[in-house]
C-alpha cells in the first residue's frame, strides 16, 4: 500500500519535471539556458520515472533491467547535452551576456 | 462514441497516409519526398498492426496463465517490410548524393529540364 | 482506458506529420522524422506489436535517420520556397483521403476477437507453434521456419540494397597512414564513447541469441551493432574505423550471411526433407526446429550488420571525397 503510493508519487514527480523542462525550451531567452534546462530535468525524470517504476514490480529480473536501463541513461545523456553545447561553442555561438556586451561595445 | 473509438485507428492511418502523399507529390526537394515515402510506409504499418489487435489479449509470446493473444501474423509480415524500407530508403539517398554531384541541385524545378549529363 | 493513450500518441503522430509538411529546414525535418518514428514504436508497445515497435525504434529512428543526417550534410540543409502554391496535389490528396474514408466505414471495428483476420491461419499457429517449433516467441517461429522463404528473401533484399549502394558510391580507399580526423579532441566524448561501445556490442548479441525468447532476433542486433560501429566511426574518425573493420572484410561478411542462410535450406536437401525444412537437421524435429532457426538468425544477424556498416561507410567516404576537393 505505502510502496504503491510511493510509486505513484514518483511517477507523478518525473512528469511534473519533464513538463516543466518542456515549458523551459520556449521561455528560456538563449540556446544555451534551454540546453541546460531540457537536460538537467531530463535526467531528474528518467530517475522519479524509473524508481517509481522499479518500486511496482517484484523486485526481480526486471528490477534489475530497470536499473541497468537507468545507469545507461545517466551516462549517455548527459553526454549527449554536452557534445550539443559543445558544438554550439565551437560554431561560434555567443551566450546572451556576451551578446550584449558585444552590444553595448557597439553602440559606444 | 464507440463508433469513434473503433474506426479512429483507421482514420489516423489515412490522414497520415494522405499527409505523406502530399509530400511526395508536391515537395521540390529530394530528400524531403523521401521523408514523405517514410511517412507514407509507416502509417501502412500502422494499420497493419491495428488489424492485427486483439483487445484485452498480449503480446504474442508464450507465457504461464495468459489465454488470449494478439495475431502474430502481421507482425512478421511488418517486420520484413520494415527492413525493405530502410533498405530502399538507402538506395534513394544514396541516388540524391549522385544527382547531387551530377546536376549540382536536389530542387527538383532545376534539373528536370537539363540534359543528361551523367 | 488503455484505448485513451492510443488516442493521445494517434493524435501526436498527426500533429507531427502536419508539421513536417510546412517546415522548410530540412534538419528540423529529419529530426520530427525520428521522433515520428519513436511514437510509432509506442503506438506499436501498446497495440501489443513488441517485435515491430523493437525494429522500428532501431531501424527506422536509428539508422534512417543517421542516413538522412548523412545525405542532409551532403546537399545542403534549406528547402528553396516555391513561388507558386500547389493547387492539384492538395486536390489529388483531399479526394483520396474522402474515398478512403468512406471505405474505412466497412471494415471491422478495430480489437474485436471475432475479426475475420483472427480466424483462419491465426489460431493455427498461436495454437501449434509451442509443440511444433517450441519456441515462446511466436513471431520469431512464424518469421523464421513457418515463413522462412519470405526472411530469406528480404535478406537478399538487404544484400541487394548493400550492392547498389556501393555500385553508386564506392568505399574508402584504404591508406596506409590513418588521417586524423573525427572528435578526437573532445575528451567527454571520447571517454564516453570508449565506455559504451563494448555495452552496445554486448547487447546486440544479447538480442540476437535471446531473439527466442522475447522481441529480438537478427535484424535488431544487426542494426544494433553497426550503430556501435558507426559511434565509432563518428567520435574516432572514419579511417581510424575502417582499420578496425576493413570494407573488404564487410563485403565478404555481407556475403557469408545470405550464404548461410540459403546453405541451411540445401542442407535440408541433402537430408532428405524440403528446402528450408528444419525437421530433418537433428533426430528429433523440435531440435532441429531450434538448429535451424538459430542458424538462419545468425546468418540474417551477419548479412545485415554488414549491409548497414557497408552503407555508411560508402556514405562517410562520399562526404569525405566533398570535403577534400
Amino acid at each position: 500500500m505505502i510502496i504503491e503510493a510511493a510509486s505513484t508519487l514518483f511517477l507523478i514527480l518525473g512528469a511534473f519535471f519533464s513538463l516543466t523542462g518542456a515549458v523551459g525550451l520556449f521561455r528560456f531567452p538563449d540556446f544555451f539556458t534551454r540546453v541546460h534546462a531540457a537536460s538537467v530535468t531530463d535526467s531528474a525524470a528518467t530517475i522519479f520515472i524509473i524508481f517509481g517504476l522499479v518500486l511496482r514490480t517484484d523486485f526481480g529480473l526486471v528490477a534489475v533491467k530497470l536499473l541497468f536501463i537507468l545507469i545507461f541513461l545517466l551516462i549517455t545523456s548527459p553526454t549527449a547535452s554536452h557534445a550539443l553545447a559543445k558544438s554550439a561553442r565551437h560554431g561560434g555561438l555567443l551566450t546572451l551576456v556576451e551578446t550584449e556586451a558585444t552590444k553595448k561595445e557597439d553602440s559606444d | 462514441m464507440s463508433f469513434i473509438v473503433d474506426y479512429y485507428n483507421y482514420w489516423i492511418v489515412v490522414f497520415l497516409m494522405m499527409a505523406g502523399f502530399y509530400i511526395v507529390i508536391s515537395a521540390n526537394n529530394l530528400v524531403k519526398k523521401i521523408v514523405g515515402l517514410n511517412i507514407f510506409q509507416t502509417s501502412v504499418f500502422m494499420m497493419y498492426i491495428s488489424i492485427g489487435k486483439v483487445s484485452g489479449g498480449s503480446a504474442p509470446i508464450v507465457a504461464e496463465g495468459i489465454t488470449s493473444y494478439s495475431n502474430p501474423l502481421p507482425h512478421v509480415l511488418i517486420l520484413t517490410a520494415i527492413v525493405v524500407g530502410v533498405a530502399t530508403t538507402s538506395v534513394g539517398l544514396a541516388l540524391i548524393i549522385r544527382i547531387k554531384s551530377a546536376y549540382g541541385t536536389v530542387e527538383e524545378n532545376e534539373f528536370k529540364d537539363k540534359e543528361n549529363l551523367i | 482506458m488503455v484505448e485513451f493513450i492510443d488516442l493521445v500518441l494517434l493524435g501526436m503522430l498527426a500533429i507531427t506529420a502536419m508539421r513536417i509538411i510546412f517546415l522548410k529546414d530540412l534538419f528540423a525535418v529529419v529530426m520530427l522524422f525520428g521522433i515520428y518514428s519513436f511514437l510509432s514504436a509506442l503506438i506499436f508497445v501498446n497495440l501489443d506489436a513488441v517485435d515491430v515497435a523493437f525494429t522500428e525504434a532501431s531501424v527506422g529512428a536509428g539508422i534512417s535517420t543517421v542516413l538522412m543526417l548523412g545525405t542532409l550534410a551532403l546537399t545542403g540543409r534549406k528547402e528553396k520556397v516555391n513561388s507558386h502554391t500547389a493547387w492539384l496535389p492538395l486536390i489529388v490528396v483531399v479526394v483520396t483521403g474522402a474515398a478512403l474514408i468512406y471505405g474505412t466505414l466497412d471494415m471491422p471495428p478495430f480489437g474485436d476477437s471475432n475479426n475475420p483476420v483472427q480466424q483462419h491461419v491465426a489460431p493455427r499457429y498461436i495454437q501449434d507453434s509451442p509443440q511444433e517449433i517450441g519456441l515462446p516467441n511466436m513471431v520469431t517461429s512464424v518469421l523464421a521456419s513457418y515463413r522462412a522463404f519470405d526472411t530469406l528473401g528480404e535478406t537478399a533484399v538487404v544484400f541487394a540494397a548493400a550492392i547498389g549502394v556501393l555500385s553508386l558510391l564506392g568505399l574508402p580507399k584504404q591508406e596506409k597512414s590513418a588521417i586524423e580526423s573525427g572528435l578526437k579532441s573532445h575528451l567527454v566524448l571520447r571517454v564516453v564513447a570508449k565506455l559504451v561501445i563494448p555495452l552496445i556490442i554486448l547487447f546486440a548479441l544479447y538480442v540476437q541469441f535471446h531473439g527466442d525468447y522475447g522481441p529480438g532476433g537478427g535484424f535488431q542486433a544487426g542494426v544494433i551493432a553497426a550503430a556501435a560501429i558507426i559511434l565509432y566511426a563518428l567520435v574516432f574518425g572514419l579511417p581510424t574505423a575502417a582499420h578496425v573493420i576493413a570494407p573488404s572484410l564487410l563485403k565478404a561478411l555481407a556475403a557469408l550471411g545470405v550464404l548461410i542462410y540459403a546453405g541451411t535450406g540445401v542442407a535440408s536437401f541433402f537430408l532428405g526433407g524440403d528446402f528450408l525444412d528444419y525437421n530433418v537437421l537433428a533426430s528429433d524435429p523440435v531440435a532441429g526446429q531450434h538448429i535451424g532457426i538459430i542458424l538462419i538468425e545468425l546468418g540474417v544477424g551477419l548479412t545485415v550488420f554488414a549491409a548497414m556498416l557497408c552503407i555508411f561507410y560508402a556514405f562517410a567516404a562520399q562526404a569525405e571525397r566533398t570535403n577534400i576537393q
